[in-house]
């Protein structure tokens, strides 16, 4: 789905991705972890399209087109989403009306009719219990005056309105209380399929426990350093990092 | 003197005998002190610290002829655009300052929703008690209008009526035969415990430029209730300076919205006196201009008594190379005990060429006061941009997602759900987008 080749990216010359390497599948979860700075956002952000950020060197390949040569929303049509670490607040725009205006842009996007407006609902309605999300929170402003928890169990119901071919969780298990982390996880692990991808973006082990991870990779210095199955990230919660900057030093 | 001034006061020995009340002496010793007030003083200019971000050189110069009468040959056809079309108002058309009977809906039932011109002659003592009392004397465009002053809206609600529809007002010019300059005046009196609704607009709806100095008195008697509304979006090469003072008694309750989208140079000086106790001022306004336009608010509100609220929200977009101005005063004299007073300036340039002047004005002589202002100029948080992108929303979409919902709280207090809609579609339009929902 996603190859990711010797990538390089720096933002106001310094250099913080140093020649990434990875391949993702359809059906497969992702893990990203590493100690802090050690580029974990910066890889999402990149491939989500910000701008801020340059890319110097390297490619990066979807479902067999050149992302870099696309604006952020042109890869949001292509089915490409990341979880926000911090969710802006957007006062007098309502969550319905956001979301229904994301997925009709989407759908023009790719030469699609906009979706009807009462499928638009019952769909809301659908994603809205799975996340167990009060109907209310449809109507409120975007993010505006949310809890953490409730930022990022939005984040989860954009994705699960979007259907997203590849999902990038950035730390979104960051701020979330144990009951909040459970509800997204489940969100996440009924959004699963064949043919979609999770990258799952994290400083710790815990979101892992509740959403299995095929592949874990350990991202440091701007590279990958490591690669291995779950059991990887046990030993990185039991370990710590500091073997990895030793091995890596 | 500019030719412009020179014009005016020649004209005025031709015009006065003929302006209505030029028999009652009180009305006349107001204009020719008016006048000698304007002749002493002139048009300011950029060396007057009200007028210093403002230069009204260019417009002033432009060889106005000055319009003393009206036009016959405006249909409704002409301006059915202008008013809202989808709600039943009484409403008052102007052509060149002169009102239009045929385009009019006037009424003298209950209360009075006609023209000055008429008051002027059918009550002297109203508009002795009234007239030039809210619009102080000594500023130089309220005095030239004082001058000249023949014909607008008179709207006078007695105690305890409430208008039962909103009030239109429509001021056009229609000058083919070069450059025009008009004047209008407005008195507008709420008696105790009265309500009524006003949407008014200025429409240059001929080719060549205009050059309107509108004057607005408006009177909110003990209890009374006035919501005020002002679009101004007005033609490319049209110039309007809006004087709006309004004298506030008792537990009144009056809002003014300015709604800036038109014109090339639109200049606001709006007052608000609090003369009565708990008495609540409300002026809010969005302004969207682009290119060669100048938009200007220099707003005053005078808290003379204790236990009012006034409240002051501004919005500003700035495209391409305009120019916005916010002078915001707010005076507390030492009586005015437990004042609550609340200014807000955001301010939005979306382009490099855009230009902001803020300066928010406080003084205060009272001790016991709750006081706060704020004035931002900005850029569209680039965050928040990208947010919206990587969720599929095209890069104008979402700029214009961003500015909509930054203007958007500014319309809060707007009473009438289809001057609602039709503002939220003209902004639409001035951003350039076209969004399937309302905000």
């Amino acid at each position: 789905m996603i190859k990711i080749n010797n990538l390089k990216a720096q933002v106001e010359d310094k250099e913080i991705l140093k020649g990434i390497n990875l391949e993702i599948n359809p059906g497969e979860i992702h893990a990203i972890m590493g100690p802090n700075g050690s580029g974990k956002s910066t890889l999402s952000s990149v491939i989500a399209g910000r701008d801020e950020y340059e890319v110097t060197d390297g490619s990066i390949d979807f479902n067999g087109e050149d992302l870099l040569d696309l604006d952020p929303e042109e890869r949001a049509h292509k089915g490409i989403f990341l979880s926000f670490q911090y969710p802006v607040e957007i006062p007098g725009v309502t969550v319905s009306n956001f979301i229904k205006t994301a997925i009709n842009e989407s759908r023009k996007g790719r030469g699609e009719e906009p979706m009807e407006a009462r499928e638009m609902l019952a769909k809301m309605r659908e994603k809205a219990a799975l996340l167990e999300m009060d109907k209310s929170y449809l109507s409120r402003s975007l993010n505006e005056g949310f809890s953490g928890g409730e930022k990022k169990r939005n984040e989860i119901f954009q994705m699960a309105m979007l259907e997203p071919k590849l999902a990038i969780l950035d730390e979104t298990d960051s701020g979330l209380d144990i009951d909040a982390l459970r509800i997204v996880a489940g969100g996440v692990n009924k959004l699963r399929s064949a043919e979609n991808a999770v990258v799952i973006i994290t400083h710790y082990q815990r979101l892992l426990d509740y959403i299995k991870p095929d592949f874990v990779h350990v991202l440091y210095n701007g590279k990958i350093v490591k690669s291995g199955g779950p059991e990887l990230a046990h030993e990185l919660e039991e370990k710590g990092y500091d073997w990895i900057k030793a091995e890596n030093a | 003197m500019t030719d412009l001034a020179q014009d005016l006061l020649s004209s005025f020995v031709v015009a006065e005998p003929q302006l209505n009340g030029s028999r009652n002496l009180g009305v006349v010793h107001l204009r020719k002190e008016a006048l000698d007030r304007f002749e002493a003083q002139g048009f300011p200019t950029t060396r007057d610290e009200e007028w210093k971000y403002t230069n009204l050189k260019p417009v002033l110069k432009q060889g106005y002829r000055i319009l003393l009468k009206g036009d016959d040959a405006v249909s409704f056809a002409d301006i059915k655009s202008y008013l809202l079309s989808d709600l039943d108002t009484y409403k008052l058309v102007f052509i060149n300052g002169k009102y239009s009977s045929w385009l009019s809906d006037s009424t003298h039932q209950e209360f009075d929703v006609c023209t000055f011109a008429a008051a002027l002659n059918k009550y002297p003592d109203i508009i002795a008690e009234y007239l030039g009392n809210a619009a102080p004397k000594g500023e130089t465009f309220v005095d030239l209008n004082t001058a000249f002053a023949d014909d607008g809206a008179f709207i006078r609600v007695k105690a305890n009526q409430t208008v039962d529809k909103p009030i239109e007002i429509l001021y056009l010019t229609t000058n083919e035969n070069g450059p025009a300059f008009s004047q209008v005046r407005n008195l507008i009196i709420a008696e105790q415990n009265a309500e009524v609704q006003l949407v008014e607009r200025h429409q240059n709806i001929g080719e060549q430029p205009s050059f309107t100095n509108f004057v607005s008195e408006v009177f909110a008697a003990r209890d009374a209730r006035v919501s005020y509304y002002k679009v101004q979006n007005d033609a490319e090469h049209a110039t309007l300076v809006d004087n709006t003072h309004v004298v506030q008694k008792d537990q009144s309750n009056v809002h003014v919205g300015t709604y800036t989208f038109g014109g090339k140079l639109v200049r606001n000086n709006l007052h608000f006196y609090s003369c009565g106790e708990h008495a609540e001022s409300h002026m809010d306004g969005i302004t969207i201009i682009g290119d060669g336009q100048t938009v200007d608010h220099h707003t005053l509100v005078d808290h003379q008594e204790p236990n009012c609220y006034s409240r002051e929200l501004y919005k500003g977009i700035y495209l391409g190379k305009s120019h916005g101005i916010f002078n915001g005063k707010v005076m507390v004299r030492q009586k005015a005990q437990k004042t609550n007073a609340f200014q807000q300036n955001d301010n939005i340039l979306l382009s490099d060429r855009a230009k902001v002047d803020t300066k928010p004005q406080l003084e205060i002589f009272a001790d016991d006061v709750r006081c706060s202002h704020g004035c931002t100029i900005g850029q569209l948080d680039r965050n928040a941009l990208f947010y919206l992108r990587s969720r599929g929303i095209p890069k104008h979409e979402a700029e214009g997602l961003m500015t909509y919902a930054f203007a958007a709280d500014a319309l809060e207090y707007v009473k009438i759900p289809q001057l609602e809609k039709r503002l939220n579609r003209v902004i639409a339009e001035k951003l350039g987008i076209n969004l399937e929902f309302t905000l």
